[in-house]
């Protein structure tokens, strides 16, 4: 009987790894899938990532890095480079399918092209109600709007796109 | 070996990134003390922005300076007369009114600005900056204009605040198109952006504006200058006795 083994490219391992890396904010998001991870190379055998920051004076950057420094080294990677990529900027366009359906699970509303600019009527996270009021364009981080939903009462977040 | 026209970029990247750190620290007094909670939550934001502009302007600044300068000891160890913020960002927050004409205004300007400038084929650090600024912006620059309607066309007590805020401010919003030398050296290179010629189109957005508002653009006011060559009003000596405080009295304190 042959054994099945999955053997996983370094590339893949990395990811996994990554996969592992929460947005401290956030903390269902991982890194892949707020859509910050540019690029995955190898220098001399340590992984090198390329990371764009979402907004320029986000205070979970640096935690991030951090994060991603610690989950390499549990994994025994003791010579990660981080990189700072500033171009193109970051947009929400990056973030995966995933990731929006796993905001929504946690209670706030995904990004949606057709409320670029934030106006009333954003989908509910709770109770699915589009019957909802944009209460201010800055919630609780510089990412997310605030709303009530006028018909469960309950205030949401809105993960602004960007 | 720094040659002159890598001094006039590093003096050029300064000047943005002194701009936006003495707007952040100045909105960042509003913390706690905004008219309301979603207000107040929305200036700090708007000042975690500015810082992270601040941030990457002053790491830029350092990587030309080579000279083992770091984003902090720029921020934290220059004296008054090197900083080479506009005055308007320096002036105090004075009333809700005051700091949402300021925001507005200079907003406008950022707009402008950062649409040139994150199109510099001359430098590609400085225009990834300003791309990255300008998504940031364009929220300010909303939020900002909403709330000059909000304040002109609201009670005679909001109305009247607000234009005392535009007595008091307008007198300094020259100096943002009165281009430096360095400004005009960088211009001319193609790298940096003639700022005299954004004034057109930022005079014709603020009438708009003020329009809605029910608010008049003054005429014929005389403009202060000197912040972007150092020269400044006295109160960024206080701001910079707050801002650089423990690193004065600690050098080199960290956590």
């Amino acid at each position: 009987m042959v054994k099945k083994v999955n053997i996983l490219s370094e590339e893949e391992k990395i990811l996994s790894i990554l996969e592992k890396v929460y947005d401290p904010e956030v903390p269902v998001l991982s890194v892949p899938d707020l859509g910050i991870i540019r690029k995955i190379d190898f220098e001399n055998g340590s992984p090198v990532i390329t990371v764009t920051t979402t907004y320029s004076g986000c205070p979970a950057t640096e935690v991030i890095n951090n994060d991603i420094r610690m989950a390499f080294l549990e994994h025994g990677y003791n010579n990660i480079i981080i990189k700072n990529q500033l171009s193109p900027p970051w947009t929400t366009e990056w973030m995966s399918e995933a990731g929006k359906r796993k905001l929504k699970e946690y209670g706030i509303a995904p990004p949606d092209k057709k409320f670029s600019v934030p106006k009333d009527g954003i989908e509910c996270p709770r109770c699915n109600s589009i019957n909802t009021t944009l209460i201010s364009e800055f919630g609780s981080t510089a990412c997310k709007a605030l709303y009530r939903c006028n018909d469960c009462k309950e205030p949401f977040d809105y993960f602004k796109c960007h | 070996m720094v040659n002159q026209s890598t001094d006039q970029l590093i003096n050029y990247t300064l000047h943005l990134a002194d701009n936006t750190l003495i707007l952040a620290q100045r909105n960042s007094e509003w913390c706690g003390h905004g008219p309301v909670l979603e207000q107040d939550i929305a200036i700090t934001n708007i000042s975690l922005d500015l810082l992270g502009q601040a941030r990457n302007f002053y790491q830029y600044a350092a990587v030309l300076l080579g000279n083992g300068s770091a984003e902090d000891s720029l921020a934290y160890l220059r004296s008054e007369r090197e900083f080479k913020n506009c005055l308007l960002l320096e002036l105090p927050k004075g009333d809700w009114a005051q700091t949402i004409l300021r925001q507005f205004l200079f907003s406008q300007f950022q707009f402008l600005l950062f649409s040139k400038l994150q199109n510099s084929n001359q430098d590609e650090q400085l225009a990834a900056i300003a791309a990255k600024s300008l998504k940031e912006v364009t929220y300010h620059l909303r939020w900002s204009s909403e709330w000059m309607i909000r304040l002109g066309d609201g009670t005679e007590e909001s109305n009247s605040r607000v234009r005392n805020a535009i007595e008091e401010l307008w007198r300094y919003t020259g100096e943002l198109f009165e281009p430096s030398d360095y400004e005009l050296q960088l211009a001319a290179e193609g790298t940096g952006v003639d700022v005299s010629k954004l004034k057109d189109e930022w005079l014709n957005k603020v009438k708009e504006v003020f329009t809605k508002a029910t608010l008049d653009i003054p005429e014929n006011i005389f403009m202060q200058t000197g912040g972007k060559n150092g020269i400044h009003t006295e109160h960024l000596g206080f701001i910079l006795t707050e801002l650089q405080y423990m690193q004065r009295t600690y050098p080199g304190a960290k956590w």
